[in-house]
């Protein structure tokens, strides 16, 4: 379907773009935060948070990845690719169900 | 907002979009936009793309639908800034404020179709546990809902998993009532891009 074509294609060009296109971040940096795994401290509680728990972070958890040497670029760009991959995990699982479901049940 | 990139860091000419913006409309630029504005080569012109075409794109669910799905992803996530949003621009889409109030508060109660609700539902699930099996999408599917509209709610739900995510991290400014309701009126007018 072109329409479902359209919305997947749009969301892999933000993906690809955020952790593969020019950043202040390292490329590396920002697939760990796109993956909320490999994060040093203090920069894994704030990444932590804003995957699992957004509505807690505070501004002493920026302030801590600030004076731990990230730049509010870094940090900006960073959170971002956080919130984007946990968002893409969720279209994977909801994808895959869908799969499922409908190999095991009717098409349609 | 809590990084002073994100308060200060636009150009001449996005300031001056900015001062524009609040002289027409009356109200100060809300944070959600202003955040789409800085560097939009990395986050904001892409995103817009993808949330536009999630909300406004061609779908069997009526705007007034995904503007209810994306208010409640975001009651899931207890996004305040994203929750006012967009339970205004619901509200204003369908006309019924009454019936987006009751979907927030009890949805198993609520007065919406059965397609609607178990979407709904789906969709909560999915934002709260991170998973879904295949039983809970059958259950979506045998209430009615076609495989496409599955997948169109899904985009929604990622695209206001993200917001949700970026508004509370960011810390957005909650906004009057008034404001909200301008911003819900210039979703509907305009969309996302």
């Amino acid at each position: 379907m072109p329409d479902e074509d359209k919305k997947r294609a749009a969301h892999r060009a933000l993906v690809d773009r955020i952790l593969n296109g020019e950043g202040r971040a390292s490329a590396e940096q920002r697939a760990r935060a796109f993956g909320n795994e490999g994060l040093s401290p203090p920069l894994d509680t704030l990444m932590g948070k804003v995957v699992t728990t957004p509505a807690q972070v505070t501004e002493a958890d920026f302030a801590a990845a600030k004076a731990s040497g990230f730049s509010e670029d870094q940090l900006f760009e960073l959170v971002i690719c956080a919130a984007v991959g946990q968002s893409a995990r969720l279209y994977e699982a909801g994808l895959a169900a869908l799969a499922e479901a409908t190999v095991t049940g009717e098409a349609g | 907002m809590r990084l002073d990139i994100l308060n200060r860091g636009y150009s001449p000419a996005t300031r001056l979009l900015f001062a524009l913006i609040r002289l027409f409309s009356g109200h100060p630029v809300p944070d959600a936009a202003k955040l789409v504005f800085y560097r939009p080569d990395f986050y904001g012109a892409r995103a817009k793309e993808f949330t536009h075409e999630a909300m406004r794109g061609p779908s069997a669910w009526s705007v007034g639908d995904r503007e209810l799905m994306a208010a409640y992803v975001s009651k899931v996530n207890e996004s305040a800034f994203c929750i006012a949003a967009h339970t205004a621009t619901a509200r204003r889409a369908y006309q019924d404020g009454p019936m987006v109030a009751a979907v927030l508060a009890d949805l198993e109660s609520a007065p919406v179709q059965e397609p609607l609700r178990a979407t709904l539902r789906m969709l909560g699930k999915l934002t709260a546990e991170g998973k879904l099996s295949a039983e809970d999408m059958r259950e979506v599917l045998s209430a009615g809902v076609s495989r496409q509209q599955v997948k169109d709610a899904l985009a929604v739900c990622v695209a206001f998993n993200t917001t949700d995510r970026l508004s509370d991290a960011f810390g957005f400014e909650v906004l009057s009532l008034e404001g909200f309701e301008a911003g819900a009126k210039y979703l509907l007018k305009r969309g996302y891009r």
